[in-house]
Order: structure tokens, then sequence, then C-alpha cells
């Protein structure tokens, strides 16, 4: 497969949120703000990356019956890592990000990349794939973590843009998650179709 | 009393789709028809709270003695993907009705965040035994009443005339965003 297509698809053809729909707890919970969701994106694109080289490497050494359980333990190892080093480098967006760090084990897109493609795929085309994909994720969390920083607080990457009062509150809260998602989604479909 | 703040609270204040965010990718996928919705629910109220006493047997007697809080993430996942294929395997032989109810829910919910994220928020609110099961138990009422809801919502959505850019997800995530608007007038109830 030609790499730079590789490379590309996560963006906008094959969004894991806008496309796929893959990975919805994180992409709701943690985007009360840009920073938060840049930060939680980039997390899953580590986990993602080196979850899709490992699994790429033993894929021929796994039986096929336990691959799952494998690779879920491949995976947990990896968010352990990222888990362990947020709490010591950067603990203030641990502490936002709070339970959604764990969380990323079960997060659908990580397990989905390596079995649809890290597990048939050679390892230069499955970390292509995982970087790809996870810095997809990354830019749709941060347009949906600023979109609702910036109705709800008046700020982007708390950089002030209007005073905080007019800001509609509604929108750092959950409701707010869901239709910012459901509109952005309407928005990719249409830029999909054109 | 303790309980029943902690089932009200679990149930409606701090619903588990609605306001955590858990649970979203089944309550997104599983929620086109009511009937597939109340299988779901009835799949993870079982495993939850299977799950949330094992785990939290093992953090007590396992994690915590030997000091390896550390490796919480990884035991617990690898605790629930093995459970469910052991409830998989004994629903097949013992109960086979059961079985062809929930069968084809219990796969899925291997990668339901919202069974890891009850077992985990169980160790982290530092809940005894009792309350734990009580709180898995209310979470996965919280988690049925949101997707019956959305379901029986979404079955309306087929007959309604909605933009066409609209049609399909984005208006099913725009309702279930005034179903959370809904749910947020319950807090402060607790």
């Amino acid at each position: 497969m030609n790499q730079w297509n590789n490379f590309t698809k996560g963006f906008l053809k094959e969004n894991p949120i806008f496309v796929l729909l893959l990975g919805m707890c994180p992409t709701l919970g943690v985007t009360s703000s840009a920073i938060n969701g840049l930060g939680m994106g980039l997390a899953t694109t580590f986990v993602l990356l080196m979850a899709n080289i490992v699994v790429s490497l033993v894929k021929n050494v796994i039986p096929d019956k336990v691959r799952i359980p494998s690779f879920i333990v491949i995976i947990a190892s990896f968010v352990t890592v990222v888990e362990l080093s947020m709490q010591a480098y950067l603990p203030e967006l641990f502490k936002s990000l709070g339970l959604f760090i764990p969380l990323i084990v079960v997060n659908c897109i990580v397990l989905g990349r390596a079995e649809a493609f890290a597990s048939k795929n050679n390892v230069l085309s499955s970390a292509i794939d995982g970087l790809s994909m996870g810095l997809g994720f990354s830019m749709a969390l941060t347009i949906l973590g600023a979109i609702r920083e910036f109705l709800g607080s008046g700020k982007i990457f708390n950089i002030s843009v209007f005073p905080e009062d007019y800001g509609m509150l509604l929108f750092v809260l959950a409701p707010g998650a869901f239709i910012v998602l459901g509109y952005l989604i309407a928005i990719s479909n249409k830029i999909k179709k054109a | 009393m303790e309980y029943i703040i902690i089932i009200i609270s679990a149930v409606f204040v701090n619903n588990i789709v609605l306001t955590q965010f858990l649970g979203v990718c089944p309550f997104l996928g599983v929620s086109k028809r009511i009937s597939t919705a109340v299988g779901m629910a009835g799949a993870v109220t079982f495993v939850m709270v299977l799950a949330t006493i094992v785990t939290y047997l093992i953090q007590l007697y396992i994690l915590n003695p030997f000091n390896i809080g550390y490796l919480q993430t990884i035991s617990f996942i690898l605790v629930i993907a093995s459970l469910v294929q052991l409830v998989e395997i004994i629903l097949k032989k013992v109960s086979p009705a059961l079985y062809q109810a929930l069968g084809v829910f219990l796969p899925l919910i291997t990668t339901n965040c919202a069974i890891l994220g009850v077992a985990i928020l169980t160790i982290q609110k530092e809940f005894n035994l009792m309350e734990g099961v009580v709180f898995a138990i209310s979470n996965a009422i919280g988690f049925g009443l949101a997707l019956v809801l959305f379901a029986g919502l979404r079955e309306h959505l087929d007959l309604i005339d909605v933009p066409k850019g609209l049609k399909g997800t984005p208006i099913a995530l725009i309702v279930a965003g005034i179903l959370a608007m809904a749910f947020m007038g319950f807090s402060g109830l607790v």
C-alpha cells in the first residue's frame, strides 16, 4: 500500500471519530477543553503506535485462538506506561483526565487497529497506521475540545477570546459534548461527500 | 440510608452514560431497538456486578498485600475479559434460554468501558464490598435506564423528517445531548 495514503487516511477518510465512530467515551468525556483533548489524543496516539508495532512484530508467534487476550495485555502494558509517566511528569493533566487514562485499554480504536490492521501487515505499515489513526483521533479531540471551550467559556487553549460571562456553560457540561459532536459528524459527512 | 444515597446518585445524578460518559459505545451501538437495548442492559448488569466483586477481591487480597497497585489496569482488564468468556461458557451449558437472550452481547462487553470504569471507581471511592455491589448494581440500572430511554427515542427518530445532513448518527447524538440535559435536572438531588 502507498505509505502516504496509509498515513493520511486517519485524518479524514477513515477518521476514527468522525467516520468510524470508535472510542466515543474518551471523546466525549475529556473534551471540556482543547488542552485536555490534545493530551488525551497524544496519550492514545502513543499507545496506538506502540501497540501496533508490537502486535505486528509478534503476530506470527501468537496462536490465533488467544490473540485477543494477548493484544489486550500488550495494550494494557503500554497504557500503564503512559499512566505512570503522566502521573510523574504531567500531574495536572493526569488529574483532569482522571479515570479516562486507564480506560484507554478498552478504547475500541486501539484493539480495533491491532486486530484489523497490525495483525495482518508488516511493522512499518502498522506503525504508520497507528500514527495516522492516533493523530486523526487527536485532531478530532482537539477540535471538539476547542469548540466546547470556546462556546462554553470564551477561551481557546486558555487564551481568552470573549468574556467568560457570555459563555454558554452548557457546552462545557455533558449535553454540550453530545450536541457538538453530532454537528461535527454532520459537517464531516458533508465534506466527505463533496 | 447510605445505600439509598449511592443508588440515587449512581442512577440519576451521576448517570454513568449521560454524565460520566462511560459505555457510550454500546449506548450508541445497540440502541436502535428497545428489545436489543433491554438484552444489552441485562448482560451488562450481570457482568458488571460479577466483575466488581472479583476485581475488588483481587485488589484487596493480591494487589494491596504485595504492593503492586500499578498492575491494576492490566489485571482488571484480564479478569474482565476472562470473566466474560467464563460467563459465556457457563450460560451456554446451564441456561441456554438466557444464553440465547444475552449471547450476542456478551463478547461486546469486554470492551465496554463502563465495566472497567465501575471496577476502578469502586476502588477509588474506597467502598467496602457491600457498597461496591450496590454501586455496581445501581450503575448497571442507570446504564439500562439511559439505554432503554434512548432506544425508545431512536425508534421514533426513524419516522421523523430530519435534515439530510443530520440523518443517522448526528441526530442521534443531538438527541442524546437533550436526554443528558434532562438528566442534569437531577443534579443537586443528593
